[in-house]
């Protein structure tokens, strides 16, 4: 168990490594810089004594390769850099927006999970019947919905209409303000799972070991919870990670919708303010929850998988 | 006359495929007595495992029972409603099957699949079960039990994982077992080992066996009477020692020629070891008359025209061919 959890997080080391030289290059080699583009919107216009002397401070001016070894060498001890908009430190900004981001991803997932899954499940337990059909047909709908088109609907019916919950923002950050963002951000990832849940259920059903059950006299609800429903979930459980992984990148939209203060909502402002050690920040940050979610789900491989946990 | 333990009258067995209803296995008929040892013989694709399916009630869509008899102890089993033959299967008909990669959970050690049988037949407690379960895997000659109850399917060899197959099908002392080609995916090695294992059980208990095999002689060995079948409908059947020393049905005669351990004898005197050329005709495009005249050395026009009807034999067997020997 020990030594599979060493092996795991030794092969996540070089892709940490790949996606910061990856997230360090694409900004040093795009045009435009937040100095720059403080002159364009044409409001404000800045001395070039002024520009020339910011652009040393912020080290714009230093050979690539330099600056690269620099920012190697501070990412590597957590230092993500200084906003060029607030002057805080990046991590500053980014652990203000951690909890409501993670509070939200996990909402989503719950929610995808504890729906998705078990639709899947009676799905295919039913298979053919109008449950199946019914849900199935509303699993490519929820996959198809735009997340932005949803949440504007969610928000139309549930916070306009019916005046059930508030319409956005982060309030005290409870339940109330939760629901609807999360909701939105969890209908594509449950359609995804009820989909692959119901096709793993139908697979496990048709497997050998499953007829040996019934020739052991079994009745089909003891199949199910005795060996269909582990060796699905075994299936499922790889998309349930890679949705949950990438959940918090999805989450962009919604947080700008909704304005929920999260990493998502961060990312867009500073794409937009061209502040690039925060966009840095928030790039690592969600590949690195990606990360961080896949290699938790091959442990769960391992308590749940004998074959992996011997192998 | 004593009633026979297993008694398949006229079975048929359709098979839907493109809108249609096939006739996969029809006209089927055999017997067996209380502890015999009954031989299911017949190329791959002939019809062995779905006959096997159909006596355990075990038939799933796109085939399905057409017609016909399956009497247990006298009793018609095929028309049980569910939970009475939930109650038969495992308790009084087990089934091995001839994968024994697959056919066991992998993700559940192989003593709780032995001991569900115990739990599900006997209402016994699961410490009880597992209990059990050890004693069941000694008596499979399972080395080390008390460990090896805790593994997996994937930490033991095809043998050993057939031998906890053979466990959970005699775990409650059932009145026939069905063995589907239980040795047909092991190494030659272990092959013996596992039949000779469950013919001693089987022999102990008093269990008949309904021994399916495409190999002749291994079911020869074993069994008392041995059918063989083809294309869906059984062409001969007769003791085990006469269909060596008599095949009646051409088809009978090709396995008989194309085995090797025989064969030996035959290139003693200079003869090729034969092989039936051709192969089994897909379900959906049997020809008419004899379904196997166009692979029949012996064929004349009849046989592509009438369907020949089973003939009896003097001491009890039958044969279906215009021609036979
Ligand atoms: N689930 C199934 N769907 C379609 N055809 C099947 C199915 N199971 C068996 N068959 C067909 O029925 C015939 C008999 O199969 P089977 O009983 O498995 O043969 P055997 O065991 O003698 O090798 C074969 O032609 C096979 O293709
Ligand atoms: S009936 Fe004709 S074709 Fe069929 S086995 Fe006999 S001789 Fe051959
Ligand atoms: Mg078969």
């Amino acid at each position: 168990m020990l030594a599979v959890l060493v092996r795991r997080l030794l092969n996540v080391v070089p892709t940490i490594a790949a996606v910061v030289a990856l997230v360090f290059l694409l900004f040093s080699v795009l045009p435009g810089s937040f100095i720059s583009g403080m002159n364009e919107d044409g409001r404000t216009t800045i001395d070039p004594a002024v520009m020339e002397r910011m652009r040393k401070e912020m080290g714009l001016d230093d050979p690539l390769a330099e600056r690269f070894v620099k920012y190697l060498g501070r990412t590597a001890i957590g230092d993500l850099g200084t906003s060029f908009r607030t002057r805080e430190p990046v991590t500053k900004l980014i652990a203000d927006r951690l909890w409501p981001s993670l509070k939200l991803t996990f909402a989503a997932m719950l929610f995808a999970i504890a729906i998705g899954v078990p639709l899947g499940f009676v799905a295919a337990l039913k298979q053919g019947s109008v449950l199946d059909t019914a849900s199935m047909v509303g699993a490519i709908s929820g996959l198809s919905l735009p997340k932005f088109w949803l949440g504007l609907m969610l928000m139309y019916l549930f916070a306009l209409q019916l005046k059930w919950l508030p319409s956005f923002g982060y309030g005290d950050g409870g339940l109330r303000h939760l629901t609807l963002p999360a909701i939105a951000l969890g209908v594509s990832p449950m359609a995804l799972l009820a989909r692959t849940t119901r096709a793993a259920v139908l697979d496990v059903l048709n497997a050998d070991f499953v007829r040996t059950a019934r020739s052991k006299g079994m009745g089909e609800s003891r199949v199910v919870t005795w060996h269909v429903m582990r060796n699905a979930l075994v299936l499922v459980v790889t998309t349930i990670g890679l949705q949950f992984g990438s959940l918090m990148g999805q989450a962009v939209v919604v947080e700008k919708l909704f304005s929920w203060p999260g990493v998502g909502s961060l990312l867009v402002d500073s794409v937009f303010q061209r502040d690039i050690p925060a966009v840095q920040g928030c790039i690592l940050l969600i590949v690195f929850f990606f990360l961080a979610i896949n290699t938790l789900i091959d442990l769960a491989y391992v308590l749940i998988d004998p074959r992996i946990r011997y192998g | 006359m004593t009633t026979p333990l297993l008694e398949v009258r006229d079975l048929r067995i359709a098979l839907d495929a493109g809108g249609r209803s096939h006739d996969a296995v029809g006209n089927v008929s055999f017997s067996i007595g209380r502890g015999e040892t009954f031989g299911l013989v017949g190329e791959s694709g002939c019809g062995k495992s779905i006959t096997a399916l159909s006596i355990m009630g075990l038939l799933r869509s796109p085939l399905s029972l057409a017609g016909g008899a399956i009497a247990l102890d006298g009793r018609e089993i095929q028309d049980l409603p569910a939970a009475d033959m939930r109650r038969l299967r495992g308790k009084r008909i087990a089934m091995i099957f001839q994968e024994p990669m697959t056919a066991l959970n992998p993700l559940s050690p192989v003593g709780r699949q032995i001991a569900e049988m115990f739990v599900l037949h006997e209402r016994a407690s699961w410490k009880e079960a597992w209990e059990r379960a050890e004693d069941a895997l000694r008596q499979v000659r399972v080395p080390s039990p008390e460990r090896r109850v805790h593994d997996y399917p994937h930490q033991l060899s095809g043998g050993m994982r057939q031998r906890v197959m053979i466990a959970i099908a005699l775990a409650c002392g059932p009145d026939l077992l069905v063995a589907d080609e239980p040795t047909t995916a092991l190494d030659v090695t272990v092959q013996a080992e596992i039949v000779d294992l469950m013919a001693e059980l089987c022999a102990a208990k008093g269990t008949a066996v309904l021994m399916i095999s495409h190999d002749l002689g291994l079911v020869a060995n074993m069994c008392e009477r041995v059918a063989v079948m083809y294309a869906g409908r059984i062409v001969e059947s007769q003791a085990a020692d006469a269909i060596f020393a008599h095949p009646r049905h051409p088809y009978t005669q090709g396995l008989i020629g194309s085995l090797p351990l025989l064969s030996a004898r035959s290139r003693h005197g200079r003869q090729k070891l034969r092989e039936i050329s051709g192969v089994v005709p897909s379900i959906v495009a049997y020809p008419p008359g004899c379904r196997f005249n166009p692979r029949c050395p012996a064929m004349t026009d009849i046989c592509a025209r009438d369907v020949p009807m089973a003939e009896s034999l003097p001491d009890g067997g039958l044969v279906r061919c215009h021609h036979h020997g």
